[in-house]
């Protein structure tokens, strides 16, 4: 396939965005359980603004991916049958639930909703907080949904694919965390870097993977099904016309396969090692994290950037069966 | 139910995309909107097409044979097109199982061109939304043409009749027949979308002469054997030679 920056992006932004998220509420939720010190509403509240400038980059770039979009409100019709309508539900309501709770905590709007067993209030950040992760969630599901439901891109059909955009998504979002609660000076930088390290760790396994995987796909999909002649030697003499047409330039990458490795070992080593390593720095010394800390995030946001790019070209559409030769 | 769809005899495509030519110049004039091309006289010229006719060499010199293969939508019974489509522009009709897009709600974002296996749906780079064959829906329901008209641009284009259009739902339709007694197959049965177009299979014609057939063998004048006998390869007459 080839890569459109505009879902790269989109998908990239997004998926650090919700990611910094589950880290505000997971360390609110632990400060709640006593397990970690308490974040203070002003880190939660810029750090929901953070998220939010995220997926609305994301949102952005999603938009340069349409020819039509002025017309974009209609993607949410079809959600009973469609993963992209779905995540263009969840995406709004989602970052409609990230601005309430950075909201809530913005103006100490905070009143317990309830009670639970032993006088535990449920305060209305946590029930927001909690409607916000498991939207987090649901949209990497969808999102990875759009590509893994396409079962003859067999590159993208596995639950792989939905683990990698959960996992990878995750580790960046956690690893900015880190950097942003370095940068507000807030005594969670430990506990986010050390999530960050083993979600990012745990990436590096699901991402390999899904890279041995598809380098054992056979095709299921040849010449001979595709134009239905069952003979072993089939060449193909002319496509139909010799300038290009859509089919030639939206299923192609058109890099070498050099090219192609290369991404792939930028991203392995940008996304997972290079970020690994610095987050590990940071937990084990004594060195400043801030600067660290914000490399680490840019560095693995642009190795998830080669990496969605990567996912992209890897994967190969049965209609290139049909464009093997000009004329 | 009806299922309109095109049965294609790649025993008869001779390869001359008239269909294509034609497909083009129908769904280009229409009230849809032009199919465009982009630097049509130029270097490196593209556009909208919704028919191809591409070439495939089978086997090996000496032994080779060329195959015209005409692609475009299959109007599939099981269109994976059709659910990825988050606006409901992709559809399939009930009436007759063609498959179009509604180019006023579709929003360009491509992905049903993704869930398409066989690559026929192209989005046009000036209206900016998904275009495919609509199996001529404005031609064959038109009341303006002729009855015998009303069939599909490259229907009615191609030379050799090797383009046929009906409902394969009804067993005694023309494609229906075809499909069932000339071998009719589907393109990547591997999926599961049963195209609603079959193609008809490339067919060798081949007679078989046995040796008592090349000579007759009731020639009274052979059996007299009164007359010279010329050799197999030089013309013979009656009365004037054995044969």
């Amino acid at each position: 396939m080839h890569p459109a920056f505009s879902v790269i992006f989109l998908t990239t932004l997004i998926g650090a965005g919700q990611g910094l998220f589950l880290g505000l509420f997971g360390a609110e939720a632990l400060s709640l359980l006593g397990v970690l010190p308490p974040p203070g509403s002003d880190f939660l509240a810029l750090g929901s603004a953070l998220a939010l400038v995220f997926l609305v980059l994301g949102l952005i770039a999603s938009f340069f991916h349409l020819g039509r979009p002025e017309r974009a409100w209609r993607t949410a019709t079809k959600w009973r049958t469609s993963w992209l309508s779905r995540e263009v539900i969840v995406l709004p309501a989602f970052m409609g639930v990230v601005f309430l709770y950075g909201a809530a905590h913005a103006f100490g709007f905070n009143p317990p909703l309830g009670t639970l067993a032993g006088d535990v209030p449920v305060l209305l950040t946590v029930v927001l907080g909690a409607v916000g992760a498991l939207l987090a969630i649901v949209l990497y599901v969808t999102t990875a949904m759009i590509y893994a439901c396409i079962k003859f891109l067999q590159e993208w059909h596995s639950p792989l694919t939905v683990v990698n955009y959960t996992v990878l998504g995750a580790a960046n979002g956690f690893t900015l965390a880190a950097a942003y609660a370095a940068w507000a000076g807030v005594p969670l930088v430990a506990f986010l870097a050390t999530v960050a390290i083993v979600l990012t760790v745990l990436g590096l396994g699901t991402r390999s993977a899904s890279l041995v995987r598809n380098s054992r796909i056979k095709s299921k999909s040849t010449l001979q099904t595709a134009i239905g002649v069952k003979h072993p030697k089939i060449q193909q003499k002319s496509q139909g016309f010799m300038g290009g047409s859509f089919n030639t330039r939206e299923f192609f990458h058109h890099m070498s396969a050099a090219f192609l490795r290369g991404m792939k070992w930028i991203f392995l080593l940008g996304a997972f090692v290079v970020p690994a390593i610095l987050l590990l720095v940071v937990l084990v010394t004594r060195i400043d994290p801030v600067n660290l800390l914000i490399a680490a995030f840019v560095i693995q946001y642009l190795g998830m950037v080669a990496e969605r790019w990567f996912f992209f070209a890897q994967a190969n559409h049965p209609q290139n069966i049909y464009y093997q030769s000009v004329a | 139910m009806t299922q309109l769809a095109l049965v294609i005899d790649l025993n008869v495509c001779v390869g001359c995309h008239a269909c294509v030519t034609s497909c083009k110049e129908w769904n280009t004039s229409g009230d849809a909107g032009p199919l465009v091309d982009q630097n049509p006289y130029d270097a490196d010229p593209t556009g909208t097409f919704f028919n191809r006719v591409q070439s495939f060499e089978v086997g090996e010199y000496p032994n080779t044979e060329t195959v015209h293969f005409p692609k475009s939508c299959l109007h599939c019974e099981e269109p994976p097109c059709v659910p990825v489509c988050p606006t409901g522009a992709s559809y399939k009709r009930e009436s007759d199982g063609i498959v179009l897009v509604d180019y006023d709600k579709c929003i360009g974002c491509k992905y049903c061109s993704w869930a398409c296996p066989y690559g026929v749906r192209e989005v046009d780079a000036e209206r900016k939304v998904m275009t495919k064959c609509t199996l001529c829906v404005d031609r064959i329901y038109n009341e303006e043409l002729p009855e015998w008209d009303r069939k599909p641009a490259c229907v009615r284009a191609c030379p050799t009749n090797a383009r046929l259009y009906g409902d394969i739902h009804d067993p005694e339709s023309v494609v229906s027949k075809a499909i069932r007694e000339a071998g009719g197959y589907q393109l990547m049965p591997e999926w599961g979308t049963k195209p609603a177009n079959h193609y008809l299979p490339r067919r060798k014609t081949q007679l078989t002469i046995r040796e008592d057939e090349v000579e007759r063998a009731d020639n009274p004048l052979k059996i007299d054997s009164q007359l010279p006998k010329p050799g197999q390869d030089e013309p013979s007459l009656d009365d004037v030679t054995s044969w």
